[in-house]
């Protein structure tokens, strides 16, 4: 039975909840139509064309921006790539396959890590993971693809961490009574019950993990060599939107190149709308699979 | 008679000793006057400006003078839309940019750009022909040039860069640069990846310069602000404060303090010449 109060309250809070929703979602369209607007310019044929092209030289009129819609891909998948497995260990071994003194440790150091700016990580890595790599290989100056995947990689691993932890957290209670009763060890009951529930909390430790990878800016400013170029191998450089559209924010505001940062930036935000969308679809199949 | 004869020699005598005040303390312009100034844009500006505006904060507290950076573009753009009141530049202003937001230049110092190699880099001297060969990509390997055995990384500024501007204009003659060049987004940063990578290229402001990276000899010319204030060193760019408009009061006051005797100290501290 609820009183009065309790209801009141109630509704004030449903009521909080809606509003600041209604602003969350204001200000996401907001941001849209504001990108939409400032690339009205680009809609002609030949603007577009330019711009959709893989030769980036300002000076010479080129001003495609595919070399660095690739490298935005090829740089947050590569730092996926790198940052998953290592966050899947990391959340097993916190999970009943570690003792548990290190494991809270792991876990407080990860959740440290969430604090840590993205400007530091980069500092780090110009003056430790670039050298290292230029000795390492002995090919092309450092600053480059793997310099910045693993920059990145670093900087996302909390995020998936903490993801798949939260997830592991809601599935454990549910299955520990039954798992113990059948005599199953932490180790065991992880793989094999926590594990397989917890397809929705992988999907989206995934999508949050390259959303974060892909709209960070200062890894790949200042550790992917930003040559506006396809890179041939790892150790190529690369240019990411997100610095593109650092570097050349302070050309004049009359020019192609200034336009294009506007394609970057509406890119950079339909595809992060496609992957939360993308999200919303897997959710039914992994519940099913669950 | 006699009384109105030492009147007006007393008068010629307080406006001649007024002006003679003014001219030796530019400062006096900003007397018994308030208000804010604030500037941006140009990174290399800001040891100048920073400068003029604690001696002019000190002498008169009632104004304030903000100092921000952004580079050149940002300058035009933000005093173009009427944000500050004058954006630095390190490159003239286009004439599209002019004409849309009606700016006037003011230079103020001379700058040089060099090349920098690593500090470790035995390569002395460089010529032209070989700086502009380096950078389209032609020359790959230190010991073309008489280095060590190596692979020559190059380094560049981004597209919206002033510095990058005046040395692809007159030293690399508006030539390609290797589309695998790293390209760094500040002077700042240029000079960190250069001084840490024993095999790198690029090029600096020459008010930048220090012992961290080397400038080598270009054509026989050693790399200094002499040799750039003689014209015997070609690399060089102004320095432009822009208003939108004539300025007025205390932001004329500060344009013509700037540009005036007393800040010669402070844009040859800032390793400029003054213009």
């Amino acid at each position: 039975m609820y009183r009065t109060a309790d209801r009141r309250a109630g509704s004030l809070w449903l009521l909080a909840c809606r509003s600041s929703a209604a602003v969350t979602g204001a200000a996401v369209l907001a941001i849209l139509l504001f990108l939409l607007w400032f690339s009205l310019p680009l809609l002609d044929a030949d603007t577009l064309s330019k711009l959709l092209s893989w030769d980036w030289r300002p000076f010479h009129g080129g001003f495609g921006i595919l070399p660095m819609v690739a490298g935005s891909l090829l740089l947050s998948l590569s730092a996926l790539l790198l940052a998953f497995p290592v966050s899947v260990g990391i959340c097993c071994f916190a999970h009943g396959m570690g003792p548990s003194g290190p494991a809270a440790c792991l876990l407080r150091l990860v959740k440290f890590m969430t604090s840590v700016p993205t400007v530091v990580y980069g500092f780090v890595g110009v003056f430790v993971l670039v050298p290292l790599l230029r000795e390492a290989f002995r090919s092309g100056s450092g600053f480059c693809w793997l310099a910045a995947a693993v920059g990145l990689a670093v900087l996302i691993l909390p995020t998936i961490v903490l993801m798949l932890h939260s997830q592991f957290m809601l599935i454990e209670p549910q299955v520990k009574l039954t798992a113990t009763a059948l005599g199953m060890s932490p180790a065991q009951r992880l793989l094999h019950l926590v594990m397989p529930n917890s397809g929705r909390g992988f999907a989206a430790a995934l999508v949050l993990g390259f959303g974060r990878a892909l709209g960070d800016t200062m890894i790949p400013l200042m550790l992917a060599g930003n040559a506006a170029q396809v890179p041939g191998s790892l150790l190529e450089s690369l240019r990411a939107m997100t610095a593109h559209i650092a570097l050349v924010v302070a050309t004049d505001s009359q020019s192609l190149a200034y336009l294009s940062l506007f394609a970057c930036g509406l890119i950079l935000f339909l595809s992060t709308t496609l992957v939360n969308l993308g999200l919303q679809l897997l959710k039914r199949p992994e519940e099913d699979k669950g | 008679m006699k009384r109105l004869s030492i009147f007006l020699c007393l008068a010629l005598f307080s406006l001649a000793f007024g002006i003679q005040a003014a001219n030796a303390d530019g400062l006096d312009a900003f007397k018994s006057k308030e208000g804010t100034i604030s500037i941006a844009g140009g990174t290399a500006h800001i040891p100048v400006m920073k400068d003029a505006a604690k001696a002019i904060m000190s002498a008169n507290p009632a104004i304030r003078i903000t100092i921000a950076g952004g580079g050149s573009g940002v300058g035009i753009q933000k005093v173009g839309e009427g944000l500050v009141n004058i954006g630095n530049s390190g490159r003239k202003a286009s004439e599209a940019e002019v004409s849309k937001y009606g700016l006037v230049m003011f230079p103020f110092a001379v700058d040089g750009v060099a090349t920098v190699i690593h500090a470790d880099n035995p390569v002395q001297a460089l010529t032209g022909d070989q700086v502009r060969a380096i950078f389209a990509g032609e020359i790959t390997n230190w010991k073309e040039v008489g280095g060590n055995d190596g692979a020559i990384n190059v380094y560049a500024r981004d597209e919206s860069s002033g510095t990058r501007a005046v040395y692809w204009k007159k030293l690399l003659n508006k030539g390609t640069v290797v589309a695998s060049a790293n390209v760094v987004p500040s002077n700042g940063a240029m000079k960190l990846a250069v001084s840490k990578d024993p095999n790198a290229i690029g090029y600096v402001s020459i008010g930048h310069l220090d012992g961290s990276v080397k400038a080598p000899d270009l054509d026989g010319v050693q790399v200094n602000q002499e040799a750039a204030k003689s014209g015997q060193y070609p690399v060089v760019r102004k320095l432009y404060m822009n208003t939108k408009g004539e300025p007025e009061g205390i932001v004329k006051s500060f344009v013509e303090y700037i540009t005036g005797p007393d800040c010669v100290e402070f844009i040859k501290a800032a390793g400029y010449i003054p213009f």
